[in-house]
Order: structure tokens, then sequence, then C-alpha cells
């Protein structure tokens, strides 16, 4: 069964077409990355996801939910990480945490805060300001964050983005353990290449508001005779046909 | 506790701590009443003894009454009016909306956390207003009984659905709206007759004046305290009223955070 499912999927802004007519599956269990350049429709697509957004055409999925008419019972199974959204910074990283637990309804929130404090190693932030913290320690809040509910879909815009490469290794190794414990769906929009090839098992290429490739790490490679997908970004991008 | 309720008090938690930890907000809460009160409070003294003195001693216990539960029961409405709106921009100016709007949150239990801040924030600034209205000028606003908790109500109400307005206003055209949040009460302070009868405006403008729930609470508020009688009249008018506008501000904002999903705009309003 599909914890995803997109049908026909536009999303027009006045004369513009954000995202065109795109489809896809992710399975249950699945880490799914959504690769283009900057407006290409990732964010679009993934707000559209979350409900944040209205389609302008077709349907949306998500645990079985139709999120036109359903997606508050989606949300409570589902949850978002993104460093270009904030978390009050006036107040403490427990604090945050606890808002959330009430918010998604978590029983034993403290018991969760808890668990996530040792599994990221927030134990030394949980009094601290949200404010006060660096990029990194941010980064694993709002990873924390996004994990309170215990989600059984996470969809990540850019998870390590402004990460130094010790603290995103540490992001990456976490979301894979976290994974393939609780067998949670994962949807990844990211610019980080290595990244992509590393957690995902599958990759949607959007550019222009249309999916124009997909395929896993290796089958793209093959199709585009490259030796990372950094290249096959490339080609896409400046319109190099597959080999 | 059912996972509604559980969504409201997650959110008032949010500002409550928020409160916990800035104790210039906390100061703000009582900053304006108290100032209005001791404003308005020793000009009304001044103008009560010149009537004393002027052997129109009752006139004067009178206008002073007027005046100051004028003041402290429009400090009612304006608090509860921008309670809601100021805890609602907390969460742009924070540029939390995504991650609240992601949540399970319902708009209705949005709306329902905003009026519960809305009524604490009210009760913190209003309280000490009117305990120094009594220490000052021996004026007590309870002595209008039971009525008064009426009174309240429909003030109450009426600062809810005009934030709601705003509120509704700032997700149609984001941030450049707050302004609004401390603004736009002000303006019906004039056709609210706060302070003076309905009567005293033009003809033309009394029907406005009319559609607005303050008035009637006001014209209320002077029957008690001028003649010691309840005008249930103007009560169920205020009440009607209030009824009516509560309907039409929630459509509206039904209606515009639709449109803020259609725009993308939960996610770019702080910008």
């Amino acid at each position: 069964m599909n914890a995803i499912e997109v049908a026909g999927l536009s999303k027009r802004y006045d004369a513009t077409l954000a995202v065109d007519d795109i489809g896809f599956a992710v399975a249950r269990g699945a880490t799914v990355g959504l690769l283009g350049g900057n407006g290409a429709g990732k964010t679009t697509t993934i707000a559209m996801l979350l409900g944040l957004l209205i389609p302008t055409a077709g349907r949306i999925a998500v645990l079985g939910h139709d999120m036109a008419r359903d997606r508050f019972a989606a949300l409570a199974r589902m949850n978002f990480s993104s460093p270009y959204i904030a978390l009050p910074h006036r107040l403490s990283v427990a604090e945050n945490l606890r808002i959330y637990g009430h918010l998604y309804n978590v029983r034993d929130t403290e018991g969760r805060i808890r668990e996530l404090a040792a599994e990221l190693d927030l134990g030394e932030l949980l009094d601290r300001r949200a404010g006060d913290l660096s990029a990194g320690q941010k980064t694993r809040v709002a990873l924390a964050k996004s994990l309170i509910n215990r989600p059984e879909v996470l969809l990540l815009d850019e998870p390590t983005a402004s990460l130094d490469p010790d603290t995103g290794d540490l992001v990456r190794t976490w979301l894979e353990r976290y994974r393939a414990q609780s067998g949670c769906t994962i949807l990844l929009a990211s610019h980080n290449m290595a990244e992509v090839e590393r957690l995902c098992g599958q990759v949607l290429m959007m550019k222009r508001g249309r999916i124009v490739d997909r395929g896993s790490p290796a089958e793209l490679l093959t199709r585009y005779g490259r030796d990372d997908l950094e290249a096959v970004f490339l080609d896409i991008a400046r319109d190099r046909r597959a080999a | 506790m059912t996972p509604s309720l559980r969504r409201i008090w997650g959110l008032m938690y949010r500002h409550l701590a928020l409160y916990r930890r800035s104790w210039p907000r906390l100061l703000e809460l009582a900053y304006w009443p108290t100032l209005q009160m001791c404003i308005w409070g020793f000009t009304a003294s001044f103008f009560s003894a010149r009537l004393g003195a002027a052997g129109a001693g009752g006139l004067a216990t009178t206008a002073l009454a007027t005046l100051l539960g004028g003041v402290l029961l429009w400090e009612i409405a304006l608090r509860s009016q921008m309670g809601v709106a100021i805890s609602f921009l907390e969460e742009i100016w924070s540029r939390n909306l995504g991650h609240v709007f992601v949540s399970p949150l319902r708009p209705w239990e949005l709306v329902a956390a905003l009026i519960a801040m809305s009524a604490l924030r009210m009760a913190a600034g209003v309280l000490p207003a009117i305990l120094l209205a009594w220490a000052l000028y021996a004026f007590d606003l309870f002595a209008m009984g039971p009525v008064l908790i009426l009174f309240a109500l429909n003030l109450m109400a009426m600062g809810w659905w005009v934030s709601l307005g705003v509120v509704s206003l700032i997700l149609r055209h984001g941030a450049g709206a707050e302004a609004l949040a401390w603004s736009v009460l002000f303006g019906l302070t004039p056709l609210s007759a706060v302070f003076y009868p309905v009567s005293v405006l033009p003809a033309w403008l009394q029907p406005v004046s009319l559609a607005l729930p303050s008035t009637h609470v006001f014209e209320g508020m002077r029957a008690v305290l001028n003649q010691g009688r309840i005008d249930w009249g103007h009560l169920a008018w205020a009440t009607g009223l209030n009824l009516l506008w509560l309907l039409a501000a929630s459509l509206l904002f039904a209606r515009q955070f639709r449109v803020a999903r259609t725009k993308g705009a939960l996610l770019s309003i702080g910008e």
C-alpha cells in the first residue's frame, strides 16, 4: 500500500504554472527524494501535500486520506521539518516541544521529549531558548519537533541545509536509523545530491513544475551515464538528454 | 481532555510560556488601561470638583461615574480585540505559522485559543485599572451589580469579532495589515457613544452608531449609573448585534483562510 498518492496535481498562480500535472506514489516505508533547481516546484508540491496550499487541480491522498476532504486525519499522522520555518525563538526547546506534543495530542509528552532528547543529543539544550541555538542545534530541535508524534509520513524540506558536514552526517544517520526502526515514509526535498543518493531509494526529478524523470539513484546514473547524481542533476537542469 | 481541548491548550500554553519569560509583555498588558484610567480619572476629578464647587454635586458624581465607567468598559473591548489580534501576530513574528497550520489544529481551535488568550490578557490588563479607579477615585465598577457581567461579555464579544476581521485582513494582505491590530477599535470610539449618549451624534450618524453592540452597552451602562435601572432592550440589541457580527466575521475569516491556502500566503505571510 502507498503512503502517498498524487494524481494530476497542478498549481497555478495567476499566469505562472508552478506545478504542472504531476503524479507519483510513495510506498509505505520508502524514502523518496524530490530533486530540482530553484523554482522547480518542490516546495509548492510539499505545501500541497501538507494541506497548506490548495491545488488548482488533481488529487492527493496521504495514508488513505483525501487531503481535500479529510486533511486533519492525515496531518495527525504526519509531520514536517524545514529550516525556513522557525520555532518561537523566545521559548525554550522543552517548551517548544511541549507545545507540539499538545497540538499532536501525544501521550506522555514529557516522556517523548526525554526520549527525543536522548536520541538527538538535546539534553543540555532543553532549557535553552530556541533563538539562542546554533544552526546545527536548531536543525536537531526542528527534527525533534517533526518526530514528536512518531509520524508515519515525514516531509523534509532541505533537512541539512546550512549544516556543517559533521552535523549533516549525524542527521542523515539518525534519519536512516529512524526509518529502519519505525517504518516511516519519508519524502525529502534537497539540493544535496550526496544526501539523496545515500538516503533515497527513489528520486523524482522536477523541472519547471513537471516531473521530468524518476527512478532509483542507480537507474538514473545508468540512464545518464554519470558517476554521481550531481552530474545527472546538471544534465537535467541544462536540458542534456539521458544517454 | 479531548484532542480538541488539548490542541487549544497547546496554543494557549505557547502564549503563557511567552508571558512567563517576558516581563515587558506582562507590563504592557496593564500599562495602557492604567494610563487611560489615570488621565481620564484626574480629568474627571478636576471637572467634578468644579461642578461640586458650583453647587452641582449630584451632576458631578454622575459625570465622574459615567466617564470612569466608560473608560473601564471600553478598555474591556479594546483589550479583548488586541488580545486576539496580537496573539495571532505573535505567530507571524516568530515565523511559526507554517508549523502551526501543518499540525492537526483546526481553524476554529486556533480561534478558540486566541479568544481564550484574549480573555486572560483582558483580565490581566483591565483588573488593575479597575482597582486603581477604586483606590484613587472611590469609583467601584462592581457596584453596577451582576449586569456588569453582561456588559463585559458583550464588549468582549465585540472585541473578538472586530479582531477576527483584522486577522482576516492580515491573512489576505499579510503583515502589512498589522497596524490595524492597534488602531481599528479606536476608530470606532466616537461611534460607540462611550462618553456621551447616542442622541448627541448627528441624526444621520445615529443608525450607524446603533448598529454597533458597544453603543447599546454604553447606553445601558448610563441607565444603570444615572437612573439605577437595567435597560434590557439595549442589552438584547447588544447581544443580537454581536451574534450577527460574530457570524459575519466568522464567515469572513473562513473565506480568507481558504484564500490564503489558495494563494500560498500561510507560508509567506510574515515576509
